[in-house]
């Protein structure tokens, strides 16, 4: 059985926001497909009053006070970006 | 023997005498990166003008009242995914090919109050992903034991480094045995801490929940040193647990008697190669000779690890890789119409196949319809997992098994199967599914390559596992031999 389609592939791809070629997606198909039948063997176990494990420290809602503290300037914030105008990250047109 | 094969403690007696310069051994790690790494392949970035000014500040300094700090002088290798500010940080990604953080990760702040001397930055798995160095975007690290094989992985860079001399120790990253399996492959002491131990501030995530920042030296003593000065708790990690630091140093006593030793079965079982089980049992005899008890348990969810392992880790990678997109930082794709086909592109450009197959695998995971199935059922194994390790630590003071189940393999020999390369980490990942803190230590040859031998214990105890290591180390004396290159 199939566990996973070419059609599934490219829907997850592009929620990935990743391109796939067409010889890209019969790779993955086949790979995925082979470690989800993998992780499959998880269902032979029983877990129905098991609690999921998110964490394994015994931390809850680490706050602070909401203070004014410095942060990065404008200039440093900028320096990676690959694109800039007018002292803001600059994109490609985002509405058609 | 090379300056940079000495312990810390006798290079810092060196220094303390004046036989030796802080500028010396900065420039004996450079020239031997110069002599070897065009084999070891370990290092993508080096730091070198920097690092040799600092090295005369520090040697101006030396013989003043000014205090040192306890790494004072030590060339360290800083694996890719560790941000250091305005040294380029690339996690081994073409993706991230130019990028220079603005600030550095905490433990970098760690190293500088102790006054190491950053050398460079080591490649490794891209993003940390992989058990082998082939997932580098520039180039794989080769293992100084034999060049044909790999270091392990993700920390690849950060063991071979280590192994070949170039610097006296690195901090590596481990996720799912990414410093501990590399540890293994290249006869290197390698700590993965308790999760929470080490701030994650500047470490680029992988899997926030099972990702931890160690140190890979050449014996425990310096191994242990250097987790003093990066463990604690950092108020710009959520995660950083509020737990005083142990004086790790005062742990290693070489006192193991009457020790409580587990050894689970399923770590030797189907898949362990027969002289890793041996170069084990003869391990376990060397602790018996120094007083200790081993017991055969089991940690019956073992086998379902790996799988839980694939799907969670995976799942969060999905949702932290998400923050590359070409708009603040990396390499962007040019000519893209849209935003969407910008962020499209600037991925699939940027990251490799192992990166791109896990983010796919993590989103799958985690979208509509197949949450509960996969990501939901793999955090109860996980509690499984967990509870294993809590019932036998609570009756014995370690677990041992080996590191990994075989020696380092051939580059090349398992890159086109993901199911086959996964395997590796079989022995590690349980670690970091539990949270506890585990070390690796050399424990001898299979066919002239090193075996690792893996000794675990409680949350925040690195202090037992410290001790145990080092009686072992002092016991059996592995570190001795050196790989030639």
């Amino acid at each position: 059985m199939e566990r996973i389609t070419k059609e599934q592939v490219r829907h997850v791809a592009h929620l990935a926001r990743l391109s796939v070629t067409e010889e890209e997606a019969a790779t993955f198909t086949e790979q995925l497909d082979a470690i989800i039948e993998f992780a499959e063997q998880l269902n032979e176990l029983e877990t129905e009053n098991v609690e999921p494990t998110t964490h394994v420290l015994d931390i809850h809602n680490v706050l602070r006070k909401d203070e004014q503290r410095p942060s990065l300037d404008r200039e440093e914030a900028l320096k990676n970006a690959p694109d800039q105008e007018g002292g803001q990250v600059k994109v490609p047109s985002v509405l058609e | 023997m090379s300056i940079l094969e000495e312990s810390f403690s006798s290079i810092h007696k060196k220094l303390h005498n004046k036989e030796l310069k802080v500028s010396e051994l900065v420039d004996a790690s450079f020239s031997r990166i110069k002599e070897v790494d065009e084999q070891v392949q370990a290092f993508l970035t080096l730091n070198e003008e920097a690092a040799q000014n600092q090295a005369k500040k520090m040697d101006e300094a030396l013989g003043t009242e000014n205090t040192r700090g306890l790494l004072f002088g030590l060339p360290a290798g800083i694996k890719d995914n560790i941000v250091t500010s305005g040294l380029r940080t690339t996690c081994a990604s073409q993706l991230l090919a130019n990028f220079e953080p603005v600030h550095n990760a905490t433990v970098m702040d760690g190293l500088e109050k102790a006054e190491a001397v950053t050398i460079g930055k080591l490649n490794m798995d891209e993003f940390a992903m992989g058990s082998s160095n082939e997932n580098s975007g520039f180039k794989n690290v080769r293992n100084p034991w034999n060049t044909d094989y790999v270091p392990g992985g993700s920390s690849g860079g950060a063991a071979a480094s280590v192994a070949a001399g170039e610097v006296s120790f690195s901090l590596g990253s481990d996720t799912g045995g990414s410093i501990r399996q590399p540890a293994s492959y290249c006869g290197v002491v390698g700590l993965k801490p308790t999760y929470g131990r080490v701030s994650r501030f500047g470490l680029v995530a992988f899997a926030s929940s099972l990702d931890q920042i160690g140190p890979l030296t050449k014996n425990v003593e310096d191994n242990a040193l250097v987790l003093g000065q990066i463990a604690g708790h950092c108020t710009k990690d959520s995660t950083s647990a509020d737990v005083d630091v142990s004086d790790y140093l005062s742990s290693l006593t070489g006192d193991v008697k009457g020790l409580k030793i587990a050894v689970p079965k399923e770590y030797l079982g189907e898949g362990v190669n027969e002289d890793v089980r041996n170069r084990l049992l003869e391990a376990l005899k060397v602790l018996e000779g120094e007083g200790a008890v081993w017991e055969e348990v089991s940690l019956p969810h073992s086998q379902y690890a790996v799988a839980a392992y694939y799907l969670l880790a995976s799942s969060e990678a999905s949702a932290n890789l998400a923050r590359f997109d070409g708009v603040r930082y990396g390499v962007r794709a040019q000519n893209a119409d849209n935003l969407i086909d910008m962020y499209k592109e600037t991925r699939s450009q940027g990251f490799g196949d192992e990166v791109k197959r896990r983010i796919m695998l993590g989103t799958f995971a985690l979208s509509s319809g197949y949450y509960d199935a996969y990501y939901k059922k793999a955090q109860k194994v996980r509690t499984l997992i967990k509870q294993d390790f809590d019932q036998i630590l609570e009756k014995y003071d370690v677990i041992i098994g080996p590191t990994a189940p075989t020696t380092a393999f051939k580059i090349g020999e398992k890159v086109d199967d993901p199911l086959t390369m996964y395997a590796n980490d079989i022995l590690t990942i349980p670690v970091n599914l539990a949270g506890v803190p585990a070390i690796s230590v050399p424990c001898g040859f299979s066919e002239g390559l090193p075996v690792g031998l893996q000794i675990i214990s409680r949350p925040f105890e690195e202090g037992t596992v410290y001790r145990v290591a080092h009686a072992y180390e002092q016991a059996a004396e592995h570190n001795q031999a050196k790989p030639e290159l």
